[in-house]
């Protein structure tokens, strides 16, 4: 099963969720990190890096000899990523979302593709968890391509943890896709019940089986559970608000290791994860 | 005029709280809510919706299903995995798109040997101009699972600046996204300071160091504010140390206050009700204005 974990509010606890499920379930854990913005996983799992790679997307390299400036590329570029005013194009690597089209326009075979990097993928080993981290480059601006390139190490073997990035956009669906099951972790707050909503709609859209953790209860009020309640969305687990966890995530701890009792509350989220994947 | 925009790399530090308390401090203000996939603003600040915009962003190829020959070429030539392949009844005998994987590209409607791909506009969400009791306010809403976030911030930012223009306002308060990606980009470029909220965790140090080369990346003078600085005063203090050696201004700090959740419930800003945490924040707003000179 791949299990992702999302949020439409940012802060409501993904990375808490995701990397102490994947400590204790135990064998052939496989967790994605595809907050490729801010990747946090590897913070709390530690371990050794096994493996990195330079994570590229294809862009249009011009040759400038063959072209004569002509613009059909910048003319077909839905991005702008190509712009030509009568002279050699110039590329805006940034804007490029890498669809080939600039390459096949061109008369001349002027324009051929070169790997423009993006961010890295590195994998980690730490106890009987194995890390895959997306970390995209300071100033780039696009997301998804670097998701699929974490989410090109999935290994069907193992159990999938996928930690998502927050919000309802791209970046959320590129990672979501394909997904076996959504977690959507919510606090009991104003601003958590209207991301929620959000995420909702986002992951019915998409047509993915989804479920909430709720974080921190005891702050705000009830409004998640009645929310849950008249949408039918199972509750899976809830978390109180213990200022315990907060500071053992402040320095970087695992909550299971450091306060015994949640890990009794994640072995009891394991066992109706795996449930839910044995009635799928 | 100045535009102060609030960011934080990780998500959920407090950036809108302290956005609408800020913008309760300021004098006439323009708000405007830059996180359009996830906006909150709204909630604190109760806009009247004077005038609500579609948002229409980039193409969406669609296939004519009576024009298709099911040749299969747009399958071959799509590089986002959005095509999809006929089913097996005599009524999907077609090839198909998937919204959620097409990019707009078209590459397939070009090459579509028989020419039965259209490419349409796509809705993306809307986006307002209301009034709230402080002032005007411009914030979106992007279509659950859209693309084009950094478009309609650019829309927004846009609108703002008209209305701070038309209205003679000095200063506009943005709330921007998390993350350090193309909405990020759209909604700091050309501001005049950003105001980056982090929290004292280990979490918040790491993205904290992304966000600031970002900010230095685009040359935009920042500033560093510690929320809930006293759950972990350790960190706190690396992070302003970090934070000065990486060329930023620290800020002021906000200390955990359980009220800031409860006003947040009340539809109030922080600096609207009796919390201590609203009083860090008056603070925070005083070295704001000397930092401007304001």
């Amino acid at each position: 099963m791949i299990l992702a974990i999302a949020s439409g509010k940012g802060g409501t606890g993904k990375t808490t969720i995701a990397v102490n499920l994947a400590w204790v379930w135990g064998q052939n854990v496989q967790l994605l990190d595809c907050d490729v913005e801010e990747p946090n996983a590897q913070l709390f799992i530690k371990g050794t890096c096994i493996c990195q790679e330079v994570a590229s997307i294809p862009v249009p390299s011009v040759d400038e000899s063959a072209c004569d400036g002509c613009g059909e590329c910048g003319r077909f570029c839905a991005y702008h990523a190509i712009v030509s005013l009568g002279t050699k194009p110039i590329v805006f690597p940034d804007m490029c979302h890498g669809c080939g089209g600039c390459m096949m326009v061109c008369p001349k075979q002027a324009i051929t593709e070169a790997g423009y990097r993006i961010g890295t993928v590195e994998v980690f080993e730490s106890g009987q968890v194995r890390l895959v981290q997306g970390r995209l480059d300071v100033g780039r601006p696009m997301a998804p391509p670097l998701i699929r390139a974490v989410k090109a190490k999935i290994d069907r073997q193992r159990q999938v943890i996928l930690d998502a990035p927050p919000g309802t956009s791209c970046p959320v669906v590129a990672a979501v896709r394909g997904c076996d099951l959504v977690l959507l972790v919510t606090e009991p707050t104003p601003f958590g019940l209207n991301d929620l909503r959000l995420a909702v709609q986002m992951v019915r859209g998409l047509g993915l089986a989804h479920a909430v953790v709720i974080n921190r209860v005891g702050i705000g009020d009830d409004r998640i559970h009645r929310f849950c309640q008249e949408e039918g969305i199972p509750i899976l687990l809830e978390l109180r608000e213990d200022r315990r966890i907060a500071q053992a995530y402040s320095r970087g701890e695992l909550a299971v290791d450091v306060l015994p009792e949640y890990g009794r509350s994640f072995e009891a989220l394991v066992e109706k994860l795996s449930d839910l994947a044995l009635s799928a | 005029m100045n535009e102060l925009v609030i960011i934080s790399g990780k998500g959920g530090t407090g950036k809108t709280s302290i956005a609408a308390s800020l913008a309760i401090l300021a004098e006439r203000p323009v708000v405007a809510d830059c996180d359009v996939d996830a906006p909150d603003l709204h909630l604190l600040l109760e806009p009247r919706v004077e005038k609500a915009h579609r948002f229409l962003a980039g193409l969406q190829a669609t296939i004519r299903q009576q024009d298709c020959m099911a040749c299969g070429k747009c399958l071959a030539l799509c590089r986002f995995d959005a095509i999809r392949p006929p089913g097996r009844s005599a009524a999907q005998a077609a090839f198909s798109v998937d919204p959620i994987g097409c990019e707009g590209c078209g590459v397939c409607a070009r090459w579509c040997p028989a020419k039965a791909i259209d490419m349409l506009q796509r809705d993306c969400g809307q986006w307002f101009v209301s009034r709230t009791r402080i002032g005007p306010m411009v914030h979106a809403q992007l279509s659950a699972a859209s693309e084009n976030s950094g478009k309609l911030v650019a829309t927004v930012r846009d609108a703002a600046r008209k209305i701070a223009q038309a209205e003679d306002r000095r200063l506009i308060i943005v709330d921007g996204p998390p993350g350090i990606g193309c909405p990020v980009i759209a909604s700091v470029t050309g501001a005049t300071r950003v105001l980056i909220v982090t929290e004292p965790t280990v979490t918040g140090e790491h993205d904290l160091e992304r966000v600031i080369a970002l900010t230095n990346h685009f040359a935009i003078p920042s500033a560093v504010c510690v929320n809930k600085w006293d759950l972990n005063a350790q960190v706190t203090e690396r992070i302003e140390e970090r934070a000065r050696q990486l060329g930023t201004r620290v800020l002021g700090r906000i200390r955990y206050d359980p009220k800031v959740t409860s006003a947040q419930v009340a539809q109030k800003a922080a600096v609207e009700t009796d919390t201590q945490a609203g009083e860090d924040i008056r603070n925070l707003w005083r070295g704001l204005k000397g930092d401007w000179g304001a």
